[in-house]
């Protein structure tokens, strides 16, 4: 039976204040904090988007500077997070154009692709499918698998289900609406669980009809 | 319907009509359970880590050039 929870993990703290504070009064020790805070989820997100390493690396850097340099901009509204997520996703999205000269990438471009939209493989997963590989050969499956989506459905996903920004952050880091940010996560889900199920899926044991309880 | 139930923003009742429907749809209850199940999976496992060595080496310069005013 399918139990019902939600998975979001929404904090309404904001526990970075103090630090930015610090940093504002000169303590730049307290920048060291924010950095060794978030530089993982940092450099995640523009290995995401870039899938460059040393664009990842670059964009890691050059957002965290960026984030210094600016943080006198920075209101208190927002979470220093997601403030600084949004620095790294522009970072990285301009280094993924000057890769891909010519072609467009762009957060509100029209994804035209109707796959995964309606799911299709309905053929349970075997219990912790996961097991069934070493974490090298599980991690390449989750590379190749999220590689192969639009980078628009990418971002959305990674932002809001990986890295657990709330809906509407999302949609204000990419400059999205919150219903194109809801439109897109759910077709990135459909088409990830989809791909997916070909390596997770239950084997069966025999090609007979499955009895209904 | 499938993202409100994972995210949980569906009413009381709405959530009970939908509880007893995936009683009875197979097809709905292995499309919820596997979502989640996926997205559990990219949340829990990490793809792109950072070796150790790399992450002292940005952190270093990052401080380094905060020190000097950018």
């Amino acid at each position: 039976m399918a139990t019902i929870q939600p998975i979001a993990n929404e904090n309404e703290q904001h526990p970075d204040v103090a630090l930015v504070e610090r940093v504002r009064k000169g303590d730049i020790s307290a920048y060291d904090e924010l950095v060794r805070k978030y530089d993982r989820q940092v450099f995640r997100i523009a290995q995401h988007i870039t899938q460059n390493r040393e664009d990842a690396e670059d964009v890691m850097q050059d957002a965290f500077l960026k984030a210094y340099e600016k943080l006198d901009q920075f209101q208190g509204n927002s979470k220093f997070y997601t403030w600084l997520v949004r620095i790294a996703v522009n970072e990285s999205l301009m280094r993924l154009r000057r890769r891909r000269t010519g072609k467009m990438v762009s957060m509100d471009e029209e994804i035209t692709t109707d796959e995964g939209s309606v799911p299709r493989d309905f053929a349970d997963w075997a219990p912790d499918p996961e097991q069934n590989y070493s974490q090298a050969e599980l991690a390449e499956i989750l590379r190749k698998t999220i590689q192969g989506l639009p980078p628009g459905f990418r971002i959305v996903f990674v932002l809001r289900d990986v890295e657990g920004l709330s809906t509407e952050e999302t949609a204000e880091t990419l400059g999205l609406s919150v219903p194109a940010v809801k439109s897109r996560l759910l077709r990135a889900r459909l088409q990830l669980r989809e791909r997916l199920s070909r390596y997770f899926k239950r084997k069966r044991i025999s090609k007979g009809k499955r009895v209904e309880k | 319907m499938l993202d409100d139930l994972i995210d949980d923003t569906v009413s009381r009742e709405m959530r009970a009509d939908l509880q007893e429907h995936l009683h009875g749809c197979e097809h709905c209850e292995v499309t919820l359970n596997t979502t989640r199940k996926t997205i559990e999976i990219y949340r829990s496992h990490e793809i792109y880590e950072m070796p150790a060595g790399l992450r002292e080496r940005l952190h270093k310069a990052i401080m380094e050039r905060c020190r000097k005013g950018c």
